[in-house]
């Protein structure tokens, strides 16, 4: 397909996004990260049933930690679409990305710098 | 098994203002269980601190350890090399280890990160109910296995009372009646003369705090 999509977006494959932990996008905002968004397949299919599900459950936990220390809780997002979906994954790409422009920097980036 | 909440962000970063290096030690027993101030759970709060105290321009040094149990003092020998270089020690612990660990080391301060909330059992992955409140006096084997300090509101030994109603309690209708329960289950049973049994009131007053020895043991200062 060839699709292009912003190239500032780092991709961590990780075999389902029922692995991923509020530790893993906690640290990524930690460590300077201007946004971190989950892929996950659709709701109702994933392989192991509640993968994605669990997914969203952990991405609601890291936004409310983040809105406990005054970090913009949307830098922190879960999508879903099905595996087929290239346009729409290139589409979230190109939203997350523009969200986060709109944001600004991670504001532990500015801390020292204003 | 115990379990506790952690407590609000706002009050952990009140109690370690002015603090530069702190250790924060989780707890690897009952607390790791209910997922409240076990491994993970340090490394989340010891995240969200560094984040905080960054963005307040107030930067602090937060380390994490967490050992089997803090109650116990062959687990907590593990940080007595460690904790001199710290201002503050954090603890993800019950209350016990809380206490356990200000009394090993009484020249450092200790903070609870968490609230401990109960005796409970596990009623799926960060679901807990309260089933004991430790009141020394079980009364569970004329109430049909269910207790009522725990799951009446007033805690009652003999009821239920007035406000029993239609199976809650007056409290809230979601609340079901512990001594509705009582009667229920000893009834199937073919118990319920166990509830004409009389408990006398729990002495809740003058408590001290309870030791235990169990038979074959005794204090290590009478053993010698």
């Amino acid at each position: 397909m060839r699709l292009e999509y912003p190239p500032n977006i780092k991709i961590i494959r990780i075999p389902c996004t029922g692995k991923v932990d509020v530790v893993h996008l906690l640290r990524a905002i930690q460590k300077g990260a201007d946004g971190v968004y989950v892929v996950g397949c659709l709701e109702g299919t994933c392989h192991y049933n509640e993968g994605n599900f669990r997914a969203r459950e952990r991405v609601d936990h890291v936004r409310m930690l983040l809105e406990e220390i005054g970090i913009e809780n949307d830098r922190v997002r879960m999508y879903n679409l099905s595996s087929g979906e290239g346009p729409t994954f290139a589409a979230y790409a190109r939203e997350m990305t523009e969200h986060i422009i709109k944001l600004g920097p991670n504001p532990l980036n500015r801390v020292g710098k204003e | 098994m115990i379990v506790a909440k952690r407590k609000p962000f706002d009050e952990i970063d009140n109690m370690l203002k002015g603090y530069k290096k702190v250790l924060n030690v989780g707890c690897g027993t009952c607390v790791a269980l209910c997922l409240a101030g076990g491994e993970k759970e340090v490394e989340i709060l010891n995240s969200e601190i560094d984040m905080a105290r960054k963005l307040a321009g107030d930067p602090i040094t937060i380390e994490g350890i967490t050992i089997e149990r803090q109650c116990d003092r062959e687990y907590l020998e593990a940080l007595d090399s460690k904790v001199e270089e710290y201002q503050a020690i954090l603890s993800m612990a019950c209350g016990v280890g809380v206490q356990f660990l200000a009394e090993r080391f009484p020249q450092i301060p200790v903070f609870p990160a968490v609230d401990t909330s109960g005796l409970s059992a596990n009623q799926a992955v960060g679901w807990y109910e309260e089933r004991c409140r430790a009141c020394s006096s079980c009364v569970l084997g004329l109430t049909g296995g269910i207790c009522p300090v725990t799951m009446c509101a007033k805690g009652l030994y003999n009821g239920p009372c007035g406000g029993t109603n239609q199976g809650s309690c007056e409290i809230d209708k979601n609340q079901p009646c512990a001594w509705y329960m009582i009667y229920e289950r000893l009834s199937n049973q073919g118990r319920l003369d166990n509830i004409l049994a009389i408990t006398p009131p729990m002495d809740w007053q003058n408590q001290v705090p309870r030791t235990l020895i169990q038979p074959g043991y005794k204090k290590p200062e009478d053993v010698s």
